[in-house]
């Protein structure tokens, strides 16, 4: 909402410099956006009158123009402009003078523009004609009669006088941004009240009285007849003859022009300055249009079509609210007029409307006709109905007093049911204790009065009723919020809340937390990815036709396909991550994501589907290979406690790497899956290196963590170490072999370590040599050679029975 | 014998002057005081000798060996120090060669963020709690007083999943679980995503984290809410940061406010970061409104509450100066290996 300082100051003089204006409203509740100030940057220009144009000889488009700026002699200035004539009076920037800009199609320049003499095409040009757009305009508010042109200003001002001066330029509008439970301040009188209320001064409203002199009575001219109450809670009609169609005199476009609306004419002007004074958008019809002099307020024909006054064609639909006579539609109600009855450079008489309308039916009619203006954008947050009679009368006031029209007496005025502000009770305890303050009554009710309020004050409770016009203060609450605003939060005091509630976090959270640290520890970096995805990446993936995964949830309005479906894995997400890291050359990867995934399964009664946790890791790069991610995760699972997880190869995953792949097993459970991601798969990627992906359900990882610890006492006793190198055939593996020695080692063999693996020259084709170091320790004793060696032997014995392996020599 | 005894030690004293290593020094031992040695070779001689004789020169062959011997010790400690700093001298380094690539894993920026916030609140007693991504219109706009027509329900701004069941987003539909569920007194705050339809440019991205905050107990008062959101912001932003709680709307909050701290950039003086204005708004917060409370049947004559929430992208680009919300989901290493 852009308030012209200037304007503001009509209703409520507020005498603070702008700085500590804007500091005070804003904690009185008043946010703002921005401070612009109009006026600045502009030196030496001043009123010109043209006394002569002629043809330039050596272009066509210049002309050579004469300007009396009450100098000695008129000033020779050649320009392009085409909307200029002898007599206008224009801005003339003289020589060495400066303008904001930008110049015509160039872009703008915080330090302004100067503008020196110069040839144009050979002919001596002693400065410029200005535009508004030069003088620091945005084009969209440049009155209609000199928007694509030299400003040519609306009536005859001293020549020679700077335009800063003659027009009053300088002056401050401030964006205010209001929340959409204060309507009311859509508007220079909400926000003078709110100004008022914040420097506890007073608060004047506009004239509204007209003198009427108009032949005959409204009502004798026009009939109004509500057929949905439901949806029009009041239509004021009234109406004014002997229209003259003029520009409005420049202190109504200034303040139209800062307030960010393009002035027009002075009846459309006009309709817009009450608009945005009292925040009850009007509308003005051309009589001779409205066919049978009558007004009826009712639905579209669905399927009627109606152009709009900004030549759209338009489909209706039966739900939106009309303006009709008595053969047709004349506007859409709250959005905007029809072309049909628009006024025209020689409409006479018109009528003027200030209704009411059903904010949600002009916020449905105006996005399903996707039509969002001034008036429609006001309706839909809310507007007093008891706004549109003084709007209405303040129209025709304005009227009068630009000599604009003559207004005929009294009004027509359907408002079946008057608004009437309630009263709510207030105690002043609840208040203090909310707040944590310690107000009186009597300051509390100042604060109300401030804000225009009734009051009446028995014992703990002052009975308040606001101004109809606050349609957002309903209960005891909304008026705590008033006296917390106006009182100051800066003032309440600063405590802490007492008592203390069990702190913390859960088992899975610190789980989680423990989960991070431990990855970051092995070097792996954490990545954060999109809940949301493209359906493609389970193929991209080959994730099996029948798996969980495919169950995709879908948005019903996603940005784009890329970002339509809920994540049933990371490991796509993953591999695009690695895919653009390899991308931009970043050699050595190893990343990991904690994430939320989700199922379309529903719990018996629960509308929300299934979400699980799932933890991705993944590797590439130089010396990274399957063992490399292995070992991360091994030693991760052993940081919660999970020991021993078995890794079942596994070859039917199409993800990845049939030979390179496996299920993690723990507890009879499979807790993930690890493997090389398969060759097709990472060109799909655009991954060039071999990548190592591992996901695990971190919900069951969470199940089984343990991370309590114990001590084990240190040994006593030394260990007492064999060597053992065996052949055995490829079939056989690791795991396998390590369960026959484990399963025969009895109580003494501590520990089995893998050191080797062997294939090559010296063994047959199909076979490989599996090295591992046996430790032996007995808790109570230093063990003996024959001890050792009787375990052994019996371990290798098991050996050649389990998987045909034999001792190799050393 | 005595001289030629004389002659040895001297021979010794001289030769072992001149050995300049371990090996040479170990040659002149084996010569003089070797089994085969010229010392040895004299006292095996003395066989021939009278018992008398052999006395005197047995005395004086053992102190030419002591005096041998503690040369030679002398020399060998020489030797060895020697040979040692010759060692050391060849293994001589290049120190300001980089060092073997060890790299720490880092956390994302994101969570580094939410863990600081995390630990302050948890520091006042706080606990934590989560909540789905997928909630329900219910939690997520009705319960919050958002009504039927609340701009925050179009299509355009907030993804669905059916009529009824969308894609959080905020984080406060978990207030709205605590309340239902736990009775007062409540102290809990809620990271987590939140969605929106936003097309990610700079300062945008459909998903994003928001860490809630709820207090409920009796005689909880906007004071408490400014103790404690103050006390988070010294304890996030420095003990200097000053906080500024401004008037705002929010539909579950009443009175609500929206908190600015002063730039920990600049202190307040005004810059880039707080764009001249000296304040960064920081969240939004103020006193959980009546119906809210109701919605999780609290008594709200003996209840009352704060609330409280904020953008953690937006904490994070003011904190590290990042300047394009994206670089969060490009998870680009370069990016992330930052935050070590």
């Amino acid at each position: 909402m852009l308030v012209p300082i200037q304007w503001l100051k009509e209703y409520t003089n507020v005498d603070e410099n702008i700085d500590k204006f804007c500091d005070r409203m804003i904690m009185s509740g008043s946010n703002l956006e921005t401070v612009e100030v109009f006026g600045e940057n502009i030196e030496n220009v001043v009123i010109g009158k043209i006394l002569s144009i002629d043809k330039h000889p050596d272009a066509d488009k210049l002309v050579i123009t004469k300007i009396d700026v009450a100098a000695e002699e008129p000033v020779q200035i050649v320009t392009g402009a085409s909307n200029i004539a002898v007599g206008n009076y224009v801005p003339v920037a003289l020589h060495g003078s400066k303008i904001p800009g930008p110049l015509h199609g160039q872009p703008k320049k915080p330090e302004g523009v100067t503008i020196k003499k110069g040839k144009l095409r050979g002919v001596e040009s002693f400065g410029m004609l200005c535009s508004a757009g030069e003088l620091g305009f945005e084009d969209k508010v440049v009155p209609v009669t000199h928007k694509d042109g030299i400003w040519i200003l609306e009536k005859e001002y001293p020549l020679g006088m700077s335009i800063v001066e003659a027009l009053n330029l300088k002056g401050e509008v401030i964006d205010f941004e209001i929340t959409p439970n204060r309507p009311d301040c859509l508007s220079m009188i909400g926000m003078a009240r709110e100004a008022a209320a914040t420097f506890e001064t007073e608060l004047s409203y506009p004239e509204t009285r007209c003198e009427e002199k108009g032949e005959g009575k409204c009502k004798d001219f026009i009939e109004v007849e509500i057929k949905r109450p439901d949806l029009c809670k009041r239509y004021v009609a009234k109406v004014v003859t002997n229209i003259k169609i003029e520009q409005s005199p420049w202190w109504l476009q200034q303040r139209l022009i800062y307030a960010g609306m393009r002035p027009i004419n002075n009846i459309v002007d006009i309709t817009n300055y009450v608009m945005l004074e009292y925040g009850q958008p009007l509308h003005a019809f051309d009589i001779r249009n409205v066919k049978g002099s009558k007004i009826s307020v009712d639905t579209a024909q669905e399927g009627e079509v109606f152009t709009t006054l900004d030549g759209t064609e338009r489909k209706l639909t039966n739900n939106m609210l009309l303006i009709k006579d008595t053969e047709r539609a004349v506007a859409i109600a709250g959005v905007m007029g029809g072309q049909n009855s628009e006024i025209q450079e020689d409409t006479d008489t018109i009528l003027i409307e200030a209704a009411n309308f059903n904010a949600d039916s002009v916020r449905s009619t105006s996005k399903k006709l996707t039509l969002r203006t001034e008036a429609s954008s006001r309706f839909e947050k809310g507007i007093d109905p008891n706004l549109a009679e003084e709007a209405c009368n303040r129209v025709c006031r304005l009227i009068e007093l630009l000599n604009a029209g003559t207004v005929l007496k009294g009004s027509v005025d359907v408002y079946p049911e008057k608004a009437e502000a309630e009263s709510v009770k207030v105690r002043v305890d609840r208040v203090n204790q909310v707040l944590g303050i310690n107000l009186s009554a009597k300051e509390m009710i100042d604060i109300f009065h401030r804000l225009e309020m009734k009051t009446m004050h028995l014992g703990n409770t002052i009975t308040v009723t606001p101004p109809t016009v606050r349609l957002d203060l309903e209960t005891e609450i909304d008026f705590v919020e008033e006296i917390g605003r106006i009182y100051g939060y800066d003032k309440m005091p600063v405590t802490l809340p007492r008592g203390n509630s069990e702190a913390g976090k859960s088992e899975k959270q610190r789980l989680r937390d423990l989960s991070k640290e431990t990855m970051t520890a092995l070097g792996a970096s954490e990545v954060q990815t999109y809940s949301f995805v493209s359906p493609k990446g389970v193929d991209s993936i080959k994730m099996d036709e029948n798996a969980e995964g495919r169950k995709l949830i879908r948005l019903l309005n996603p940005l784009g396909e890329d970002t339509s479906v809920m994540r049933t894995t990371l490991i796509p997400n993953m591999l695009e991550v690695l895919a653009r890291n390899y991308s931009r050359n970043n050699e050595n990867v190893a990343a990991f994501e904690i994430g939320t995934t989700f199922f379309n399964n529903h719990h018996e009664g629960d509308p929300l589907p299934e979400e699980k946790e799932s933890m991705c890791v993944a590797v590439y790069g130089p010396n990274k290979d399957f063992f490399t991610l292995k070992g991360m995760v091994t030693e991760f699972l052993n940081k919660l406690g999970i020991y021993e997880c078995r890794y079942i190869p596994e070859e039917k995953i199409a993800t990845f790497h049939p030979g390179r792949c496996a299920t993690l097993v723990y507890d009879c459970v499979e807790i993930g899956i690890i493997g090389e991601i398969h060759p097709d798969v990472l060109e799909k990627y655009g991954i060039g290196a071999r990548a190592i992906c591992c996901e695990l359900n971190f919900d069951l990882l969470v199940e089984k963590a343990n991370t309590e610890k114990f001590y084990r006492p240190l040994p006593k006793y030394p260990a007492m170490t064999r060597d053992l190198a065996l052949t055995v055939n490829e079939e056989n593996c690791v795991c396998d072999i390590e369960s026959i020695i484990k399963a025969h080692g009895g109580e003494l063999l501590e520990k089995v370590t893998l050191f080797d693996v062997y294939r090559g020259k010296q063994l047959l084709s199909g076979t490989k040599s599996v090295a591992f170091t046996l430790t032996y320790r007995a808790a109570d004793r230093t063990l003996t050679e024959e001890e050792v060696t009787k375990v052994n032997d019996k371990i290798l014995v098991a050996l050649k029975e389990g998987c045909h392996a034999v001792l190799r020599e050393m | 014998m005595q001289n030629q005894l004389k002659a040895i030690l001297e021979e010794a004293k001289e030769q072992l002057d001149k050995a300049s290593s371990l090996g040479e020094t170990e040659e002149l031992r084996i010569k003089f005081l070797g089994k085969k040695g010229k010392l040895t070779e004299i006292l095996r001689s003395m066989k021939s000798l009278s018992p008398e004789e052999r006395k005197t020169l047995g005395q004086t062959a053992n102190s030419t060996r002591g005096q041998i011997e503690a040369i030679l010790e002398e020399k060998f400690a020489m030797m060895k120090e020697l040979q040692k700093a010759t060692k050391l001298k060849s293994e001589k380094i290049d120190v300001t060669e980089p060092g073997s690539l060890i790299q720490l894993g880092v956390k994302h920026p994101i969570s580094i963020t939410i863990d600081e916030i995390s630990k302050v609140f948890m520091n006042m007693g706080f606990r934590i709690i989560e909540g789905p991504e997928i909630e329900t219109v219910f939690n997520n706009f009705d319960a919050l007083n958002a009504g039927p027509n609340h701009p925050a329900r179009d299509f355009t701004d907030t993804f669905y999943i059916t009529e009824d069941v969308l894609l959080r987003t905020q984080t406060s539909p978990v207030q709205v679980r605590t309340l239902m569920k736990d009775n007062p007194p409540i102290k809990v705050i809620s990271p987590g995503r939140c969605f929106r339809c936003d097309t990610p440019d700079a300062t945008h991205s459909p998903m994003f984290h928001q860490v809630e905050g709820l207090v409920v107990d009796e005689g909880i008062s906007m004071a408490d809410l400014k103790g404690t959101l103050d006390s988070f912001a010294k304890q996030m932003f420095g003990s200097n940061a000053k906080t500024k709680f401004r008037p705002h709307h929010f539909p579950f909050t009443e009175p609500s406010a929206e908190m600015d701290v002063s730039c920990f950039k600049c202190g307040g003086k005004g810059c880039k970061v707080c764009k001249g204005s000296g304040w960064i708004e920081i969240l939004g917060c103020g006193m959980v409104h009546p119906n809210v409370l109701a919605v999780g049947h609290v008594d709200t004559e003996k209840y009352t509450g704060f609330a409280f929430g904020m953008g953690v992208e937006r904490i994070a680009m003011l904190k590290y100066g990042v300047d394009d919300i994206r670089l969060f989901y490009e998870n680009d290493m370069r990016f992330i290996q930052q935050f070590k």
